[in-house]
């Protein structure tokens, strides 16, 4: 695996922005001619499809194709925004560039950012945070991520302060043969609470998308974010979710994945304050020929520790999915617990799930339990509900739906339940049709 | 007035036939209890009659008013008017009872607008309470809770004919009541035909049977009124046995069989934790221990 020339240090530097930005820019570009691109015989990377991707084919989105830095020409958030509902801020991404932003005044007044980390008033204490959480044991992702990041979505809540409603992202990914590198950072001050509700979305162009989001979660705040991908059926989505809870923090993260060809996401928690909590819910849903990749970690730094895991995944057709988790204990996280489970519905013959959990426990007073199934519908729980004579085809969607229930109760924003259940079923239906 | 009638019914499953030849007409309104041993082929009978595919029926047949039922799927026989209450009722995790009685009201072509009161008076009756009609049906619901729930199913879908396989196991005293008043009450109001299969006699005082059949290895050896179940409580089954002439009382457990029922699943965290504070059900337990 290799890169075209296309991504110079000249493109990335004339990307734009602040000089602390370029420079960032200018110094990952620089260590691109060292980096080990992955194979699936890493750990990280088995079972996944990255052999297949022909990185030199792709060159990144040009400074000419995203236009200047402050040209906002987005009109809104599309229909996204709207069954999102009622938000106290929103940011639209074209290609990993802010297009368009809002916020509402008065919490713009207590001191609230909703902008583009390229434009933002606070840039330089924006650049002391950003790549705080993600360019820890940076992967060549990462780094190309740093190198090419046209600017990305900024959410800084201030200590104390508490956002009513979602902040709402959404992310346009278009160009074919481009890439492009969205980058999101929250940071949620002290004792703040805000919900943050981001979507992936491109049309069905070759595309790759190589996202990167942090999540920074001080001290006694509350984050609840919600990343849904819908993906065009060519689109190659890598994307590295990382969270950073200080003392008594809590996250409550969900991830939904309909969309790409081959889409990955590794979403990760690092709970480095005594108390701090996480929660990491999924639900994905590969048809056709797709690929959902998934690569969590549940990193115990700090004692009285607490991480919840669930995720649940359904493939039909010819599709993949790979679930591997990891719970970390670090030596000093005594009295921590950590929860994972995956579950798995192999709808059809030509589908495969793989699920591998894995538990590195350094510490002797923990608790921990992980689970994992893979399997088809039951058929005692088919012939159940077929006995009180519901079709077989009614019986299976009811059965899905039920099976995804108690991730779909998880979500941190109820407003979008529907419509994404209603994605679920489309599926469903969609492969009886074919 | 309809009629359910069963004859000359052989089923297998694999290499073994476990149904023989059994016969068994059924009316409106009648209530007709099944009696028999463990292994004697009941819930068998129960799930060839609704269609289960697992067994194969090889000869014989199944028939709502004239109308043959076998080589039908399960959810037609439902339409058709069959409704069985399953001696282990199956755990569907996320999907309340309300949607599924809706899925299955809808595919009748009943209308469900006042669906809920419907569903509100029918919990009264058989005291159900709210929790167990928002959690996914049956899912972690103690044996009880399974069967009220069965019956309370079977009330909102009005079926010609029900089959209850083992109602009674699991249930105390007083869901034993409910769920046989409700029952009784349907044989009178609707006119709703009874197959009321049973281990033991007891359920037989609450739900009076016109009929009394005792089932042996695959087939009906005896049939009569209510006093061949107090027959079966004072000498037992290898008592009538004997009395019948009848030397083989149940189906010899297959070894191959076994393997049918493991489903292979790997450990599940909901798994361990429910073997580790295990209250859960046994679904072998003897009811009246
Ligand atoms: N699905 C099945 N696969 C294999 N053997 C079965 C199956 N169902 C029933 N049997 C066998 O058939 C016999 C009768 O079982 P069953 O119908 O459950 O009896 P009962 O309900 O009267 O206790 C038993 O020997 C049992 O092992
Ligand atoms: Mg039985």
């Amino acid at each position: 695996m290799s890169i075209s020339k296309s991504f110079s240090t000249d493109v990335a530097r004339g990307l734009g922005g602040p000089s602390w930005l370029v420079d960032r820019r200018v110094r990952a570009s620089g260590s691109l001619d060292s980096i080990t691109w992955p194979t699936s015989a890493e750990e990280i990377w088995r079972y996944s499809r990255i052999e297949d991707l022909d990185l030199e084919k792709y060159r990144p989105v040009s400074a000419e194709r995203l236009g200047a830095a402050d040209n906002e020409s987005a009109p809104g958030g599309g229909p996204f925004a709207r069954e999102a509902g009622e938000h106290s801020g929103m940011l639209v991404v074209h290609d990993g560039r802010v297009v368009h932003h809002e916020i509402d005044p008065d919490l713009e007044a207590k001191g609230l950012r909703v902008c583009g980390l390229a434009t933002c008033d606070d840039s330089d204490e924006i650049a002391n945070v950003l790549g705080s959480v993600s360019s820890v044991s940076a992967d060549a992702f990462t780094v190309l991520n740093d190198a090419f990041m046209p600017g990305g979505a900024l959410i800084s809540v201030p200590g104390g302060v508490v956002v009513p409603h979602p902040i709402v992202i959404v992310h346009w990914c278009d160009g074919d043969l481009e890439a492009s590198f969205p980058h999101t950072l929250v940071v949620a001050g002290e004792s703040s609470e805000v919900t943050v509700l981001e979507r992936f979305s491109s049309p069905n162009t070759d595309h790759l998308v190589d996202a990167v989001v942090e999540l920074v979660v001080r001290d006694n705040a509350s984050l609840r974010y919600l990343s849904v991908q819908e993906h065009g059926p060519r689109t190659w989505h890598i994307g590295l979710q990382r969270a950073h809870l200080g003392r008594d923090a809590r996250l409550a993260s969900a991830a939904v994945a309909l969309g790409g060809g081959y889409a990955r996401l590794r979403s990760e928690s690092l709970l480095d304050g005594t108390g701090a909590m996480s929660e990491q819910v999924a639900v994905y849903f590969g048809d056709s020929d797709q690929m959902l990749d998934f690569r969590t970690l549940q990193d115990h730094a700090a004692p009285h520790t607490r991480s919840e895991l669930l995720f649940k995944g359904a493939v039909e057709d010819t599709a993949k999915s790979v679930y591997s988790g990891m719970i970390r204990i670090r030596e000093d996280a005594q009295k921590s617990q950590a929860y994972q489970t995956n579950r798995n519905l192999v709808l059809t013959d030509g589908a495969g799930a793989e699920s591998i959990p894995n538990l590195e426990i350094l510490a002797n007073d923990v608790k921990c339990a992980h689970g994992s199934t893979v399997g088809p519908i039951d058929d005692d729980q088919r012939y159940y509900l077929e006995s009180r004579g519901i079709s077989p085809e009614e019986a299976e969607r009811l059965i899905v739906l039920g099976f995804f229930d108690d991730v779909f109760g998880r979500l941190p924003s109820s407003s979008l339940t529907n419509s994404l259940q209603r994605s679920v079923v489309d599926k469903i239906e969609h492969r009886r049709t074919r | 007035m309809s009629v359910l009638s069963v004859s000359g019914l052989h089923a297998t499953v694999g290499d073994t036939e476990i149904l023989r030849g059994l016969s068994v007409e059924v009316r409106s309104g009648e209530v007709h209890a099944i009696m028999g041993p463990n292994g004697s082929g009941k819930s068998t009978l129960s799930h060839t009659l609704m269609g289960r595919t697992d067994y194969t029926v090889t000869s014989g047949s199944v028939q709502v008013d004239g109308e043959e039922l076998l080589g039908l799927p399960t959810f037609e026989r439902a339409t058709k008017g069959l409704f069985l209450a399953m001696q282990y009722p199956v755990e569907v995790p996320g999907v309340p009872m309300a949607a599924l009685i809706s899925a299955s009201l809808r595919s009748r072509g009943v209308d469900t607008v006042d669906l809920d009161s419907r569903i509100a008076t029918e919990a009264d009756r058989l005291h159900v309470r709210d929790e167990f009609l928002l959690r996914g049906v049956n899912d972690e619901f103690s044996g009880g809770e399974k069967k009220r729930i069965e019956t309370l199913q079977l009330a909102l879908l009005r079926p010609k004919f029900a089959i209850l396989d083992e109602i009674d196991s699991g249930l105390d005293v007083d869901a034993l009541r409910d769920v046989s008043r409700r029952v009784e009450a349907m044989t009178k109001e609707q006119n709703l035909g009874v197959v009321a299969i049973t281990h033991y006699a007891r359920l037989l005082t609450e739900l009076r049977p016109d009929h009394v059949h005792v089932m042996m290895a695959g087939r009906i050896v005896a049939s009569g009124g209510p006093e061949l179940a107090d027959e079966l409580e004072a000498s037992g089954y290898e008592g009538v046995a004997a009395r019948l002439g009848v030397a083989e009382l149940a189906i010899e457990k297959q070894e191959s069989s076994k393997v049918a029922f493991d489903r292979g699943k790997t450990e599940s965290l909901a798994d361990v934790l429910k073997a580790a504070g295990s209250k859960a059900d046994d679904p072998f337990a003897d009811p009246l221990a």
